[in-house]
């Protein structure tokens, strides 16, 4: 073998999936069409928010790539929802685009055991069932012991704007062609999703005095648990809305909308729906507001977050000069739509290996996803199992109680998609106990037993974690006397004055007490506290009680997660099944008795059924 | 009972003994096959060559040939029978040995015997209908009464299902509102401020307290209140009895302590199913088998929700009328003065210091004075002043009414979280919780073995 693990494609995906590998130690070729194109960005100029932050501390927490080359390459960040509380807020950097493609090549070029290399992936070697390697176009063969495919919205890629459509990956980029009809031939279910992006100006045509200035934070912020937070100089992006002459010229060249004009009728994203879809949908809406953010330092253009549109570029120039601040912005690169195949993702196990081909892995927006986040989660998810596997180790399978990494692949592999997957706080069902604040604590011990989170790395979550704990005693113990001096203070915070002893634990569980308030109560100073350790102590005590009821419910469910089924399962000749759940049973294919569980369709009655059929041929897990 | 539906399964649907047909059901995959290997019909017809709903007559034939009896076969193919799989009746002439023979034959031919409730489960397993609707089933086969029938009946139609249906869809329009301020804050959505969505916590809450309030009323009318009448010896509490019952049961005499034991009997008052108990009388005594009589009236009392308390209103306030009054404090009761027909010598401020003035009721068991007063307290007592008019009323059981009681709980810790201002994530946990515990009643959702406790409670054949 020339490999343990090639890569093909070198997205978000593509670059944590090989970084994984080989610093576990395994030989990784990555094969990508472009070299130039390492870990693009050919969307948003952003990394995180809703949920998407949440992935992207998981992968940090394990010892994943992207916070940390975010960290490096960030022009923004700022903490999303800071009014609500912990579970829901979010950090989101606006990121130099280019400045993350040299950053991510760099720390490619500079991994150990890892080869880039250009090439444009034809076809998977299989032999026995089993991908044994890849071949190029070129006519090259590359051996490898698995092999991973992160190919985004390459494969059968069409680009769409107004009328006109072409084959590409990307706009300006060649797709592949050959692969998917390899993939067809080697028994995968293929479909077809949508996607789009919105132009970009330039810089110098935007009149920003008509628009609403958007600040970064000016409080110390890391994306990455490992780096120290500091305060970042930030980039402003800009708010602009659009207004009933945006809408009016939508509505008269709406059929030359390619959703109108028939040009395009696979799904696309309905949380990012391009504008024309927006003004058709929402009739009623006066205005939808547009985000102007920066590509870039060293650019000029200019994204325009909310313009989404594959019209004709004269109608795209139109669109955009109704609004105001942008009467006179100038296209430099016009929105577009594209279509592309995607594999359905229940033919994949938890590992992201495939079902029907052994050591082939699939992760990205190929599963059906949409965002860098989701393809970057899987990739990490992908890189380590194929090297786990080669080790001859335990696989690391994340689940829905303990991550939205778990959420994401669950739903991939359990949910019928009728978009493209994006997560959201929403989908994860324990999201207060799954929190972006505490992804370390919560994961880093698996990366740490993987090897790709140091002993120093984890010993310092470990010893945090203990410090909370010793707090949060300390604060039960002591309590607040009912005496005048106290009285006045607790005045001063806002708060009700006592006439019996407090303690200071119960004492922060008044809304409208924070910790920092009354810390100096147990006569500890409070720098004497990491920042962290302080917020997490907040956290823990504020809200207790949802965090305990969370917690029990998880353990509740968790004798379901336990049943494995075995994949050989002839659930036709399980009898009181309906024909509904035989059906979606055998397609889905569910690894335990909880993922069976949340097939819609298969009700609680036909859990009890396989659980009582399936007696002896159940496994429990030790 | 496991929850195993596999085979084709068999039950005398009848109740066993003398009467003019018994009916023998099968309900699965081989239901068919089973049915023709052991009938004949008079055409040669089979019944795999039939339509569904439709019928052979002919005989049941055992093995050796012998007839066993004389039938009608009526087919009732999948997915439109009750329980969704191929079923298949057999009509016999009625009486426990032909009915049972045939059962056997079948059992010989590859059936097993349906579990308690089985043919209902395989309707709930198989989708046809939903928890509350096989609960309905239970409920139809164990009416009582006309009233208990029609409110069955009306749940088996599916009126739980849709008021619960109705209730999650109205948790569910709060729940959007409340994660579309989190997930979605740069879409610039109009969001529903916390003061409407508590208002609309409230109204959910609201109708679950009615149907809460009205589970109670179901209850009565389903299992009837148990009532005790109790009193010294011979102050006319068996006249009492028969008066309500308008019949004679218990025996009346003059001789103190001839009821000696306690004697049931169900009646209606106002609509109210009434167990009535007449309790022997209480007093004090030496007579080994009256003090049993004279306990199990304590006993009585004790279980009883209504407490009938009788006085003789001609003979002075005892010592032991004290002694009966201090045994009642804490129940529902209404102070009944006997024999006004004849002279009054019962100190009637003495009974005002125990009683309020409205639950005294001045009577003549004998003569039937009163009576028509002494109804409308019992309904008023029973029903705390309500309306026994269940109409147009949707009854729960007390399975769904334990369930509602913890969404109405997980209701007020929303509400509470939206007044104190918390994040929408944290109301939005409790709604959604309630949401997932609504689907409890429908069978969507189960906790444990809730299934096997409900369909437990079925007969044999249903």
């Amino acid at each position: 073998m020339d490999y343990d693990v090639i890569v093909v494609g070198a997205g978000h995906a593509g670059c944590e999936a090989a970084l994984a590998s080989a610093r576990l130690g395994l030989k990784t070729l990555v094969l990508t069409i472009n070299v130039d194109k390492i870990a693009l960005m050919p969307c948003n100029p952003s990394i995180g928010g809703l949920g998407k932050s949440q992935l992207v501390r998981e992968i940090d927490a394990i010892g994943g790539q992207m916070a940390k080359t975010t960290n490096k390459t960030l022009i923004q960040i700022k903490i999303l929802n800071i009014r609500k509380g912990p579970a829901v807020q979010a950090l989101r950097a606006q990121i130099d685009k280019k400045e993350y493609e040299i950053e991510m090549k760099r720390v490619l070029e500079n991994t150990k055991n890892l080869t880039l290399r250009q090439g444009t992936v034809d076809k998977i070697l299989v032999k026995d069932g089993a991908a044994v390697g890849v071949g190029i176009e070129s006519g090259l063969l590359f051996g490898g012991k698995a092999v991973i495919i992160t190919t985004g919205t390459f494969l059968r890629g069409r680009i769409i704007i107004g009328e006109k459509d072409y084959p590409a990956g990307r706009m300006g980029e060649y797709p592949a062609i050959n692969l998917t009809k390899n993939l067809i031939g080697l028994g995968f279910k293929i479909n077809r999703f949508q996607t789009a992006t919105p132009p970009r100006v330039d810089k110098r045509t935007v009149n920003f005095s008509k628009t609403e200035v958007q600040y970064g934070d000016k409080q110390p912020l890391s994306f990455s648990f490992w780096d120290e937070e500091k305060i970042y100089q930030s980039i402003e992006c800009h708010l602009t809305y659009t207004n009933e002459k945006t809408h009016k010229i939508i509505a008269e060249n709406i059929e030359q909308s390619p959703i109108k004009s028939g040009m395009v009728n696979t799904h696309g994203p309905r949380h990012c729906p391009s504008i024309d879809r927006k003004v058709i949908n929402f009739p009623e809406k006066k205005r939808h507001p547009v985000f102007i953010e920066p590509e870039g330092t060293y650019t000029n253009e200019m994204y325009l977050q909310g313009l989404t549109t594959s019209m004709p570029v004269i109608i795209q120039q139109k669109i955009i000069n109704t609004v105001e601040g942008l009467e006179n912005a100038r296209i430099i690169r016009p929105g577009y739509a594209v279509e592309y195949d995607y594999i359905i993702p229940s033919q994949l196990n938890f590992t992201l290996e495939s079902k029907i081909i052994e050591n082939l892995y699939f992760a990205g927006q190929i599963n059906g996803t949409s965002g860098y986040e989701e393809a970057a989660a899987q990739g990490f998810i992908a890189g380590v199992n194929a090297a786990l596997k080669i080790m001859n180790e335990q696989p690391l399978i994340l689940t829905r109680d303990n991550s939205y990494i778990g959420v994401l692949i669950d739903d991939l592999l359990t949910k019928d998609l009728m978009e493209p997957y994006r997560m959201y706080t929403s989908r994860a069902e324990y999201r207060l106990v799954l929190r972006s604040d505490n992804a370390d604590i919560r994961l880093s011990k698996f990366g740490n037993d993987i090897g790709l989170i140091t002993n120093e790395q984890y010993k310092r979550v470990v010893k945090r974690e203990k410090e909370i704990d010793r707090l949060i005693s300390k604060l039960k113990a002591s309590s607040l006397n009912p005496d005048r001096g106290n009285n006045i203070i607790l005045e001063k915070m806002g708060t009700k004055p006592i006439d019996t002893p407090l303690s200071i634990y119960k004492l922060l569980k008044r809304p409208e007490v924070n910790i920092s308030d009354v810390i100096d109560f147990t006569g500890d100073k409070r720098d004497n506290y990491d920042r962290i350790i302080l917020k997490q102590v907040e956290i823990k005590i504020k809200y207790e009680g949802y965090i305990n009821r969370q917690l029990s419910e998880i353990k509740k469910l968790e004798s379901l997660e336990k049943y494995y089924l075995t994949r050989d399962l002839n659930y036709f000749k399980i009898v009181g099944l309906t024909y509904e759940a035989q059906e979606k049973l055998t397609k889905i294919k569910p690894n335990t008795l909880g993922q069976a569980s949340r097939i819609a369709g298969i009700s609680p009655a036909d859990i009890s059924i396989l659980m009582l059929n399936l007696k002896g041929k159940l496994k429990a897990r030790i | 009972m496991g929850i195993e539906s596999t085979g084709t399964i068999v039950a005398i649907g009848t109740r066993p003994g003398e009467a003019a047909i018994g009916i023998v059901k099968l309900s699965g995959d081989r239901s068919i096959f089973i049915a023709d290997k052991i009938f004949r019909s008079k055409s040669k017809k089979k019944l795999s060559g039939i339509d569904t709903y439709n019928m052979l007559y002919g005989h049941i034939i055992d093995n050796d040939g012998h007839t066993i009896d004389e039938v009608v076969v009526t087919l009732m193919k999948k997915p439109k029978s009750y329980t969704k799989e191929d079923v298949v009746e057999i009509n016999c002439h009625g009486g426990i040995i032909a009915t049972t023979k045939v059962m056997e034959l079948c059992i010989e031919s590859g059936a097993r015997i349906a579990d308690p409730g089985e043919f209902t489960k395989r309707a709930f397993l198989n989708g046809r209908i939903d928890l509350s609707q096989a609960e309905a089933v239970i409920d139809l086969v164990r009416s009582k009464t006309e009233q208990s029938l029609k409110i069955a009946a009306k749940n088996l139609q599916g009126n739980v299902k849709k008021e619960i249906k109705r209730l999650k869809e109205m948790i569910l329009n709060v729940l959007v509102q409340l994660e579309a301020s989190v997930d979605f804050i740069e879409e610039d959505l109009e969001i529903t401020p916390y003061q409407k969505l508590t208002k609309k916590v409230r109204e959910i809450k609201a109708e679950m307290e009615e149907l809460i309030s009205d589970e109670k009323k179901g209850e009565i009318i389903k299992n009837g209140v148990k009532a005790a009448i109790i009193g010294k010896t011979n102050v006319g509490k068996s006249s009492l009895l028969n008066l309500l019952s308008k019949k004679e049961k218990a025996i009346v005499t003059s001789i103190p302590g001839t009821t000696r034991d306690a004697v049931e009997e169900i009646l209606y008052v106002e609509g109210i199913p009434l167990i009535l108990v007449d309790t022997a009388g209480i007093r004090k005594t030496k007579s080994a088998i009256e003090k049993i009589g004279v306990d199990r009236s304590l006993k009585h009392i004790n279980e009883a929700e209504l407490v009938l308390l009788v006085l003789d209103g001609n003979r002075k306030f005892e010592k032991m009328d004290l002694e009966i009054i201090k045994k009642i404090e804490r129940k529902k009761a209404i102070c009944c003065i006997n024999k006004v027909d004849l002279k009054q010598n019962l100190e009637m401020e003495r009974i005002r210091k125990y009683f309020n003035e409205k639950f005294i009721i001045k009577i003549s068991a004998l003569k039937g004075i009163g009576i028509r007063k002494l109804e409308n307290k019992i309904k008023a007592l029973i029903m705390d002043n309500g309306d026994l008019n269940l109409e147009e009323k949707i009854i729960i059981n007390s399975r769904h009414k334990n369930i509602l009681k913890e969404v109405s709980s997980l209701l007020d810790s929303a509400e509470k979280a939206m007044k104190e201002k918390m994040s929408e994530e944290f109301p939005s946990y409790d709604l959604k919780t309630a949401y997932g515990l609504l689907g409890e009643i429908l069978g969507e959702t189960t906790r444990d073995d809730i299934l096997d406790k409900i369909f437990s409670q079925f007969c044999i054949g249903k």
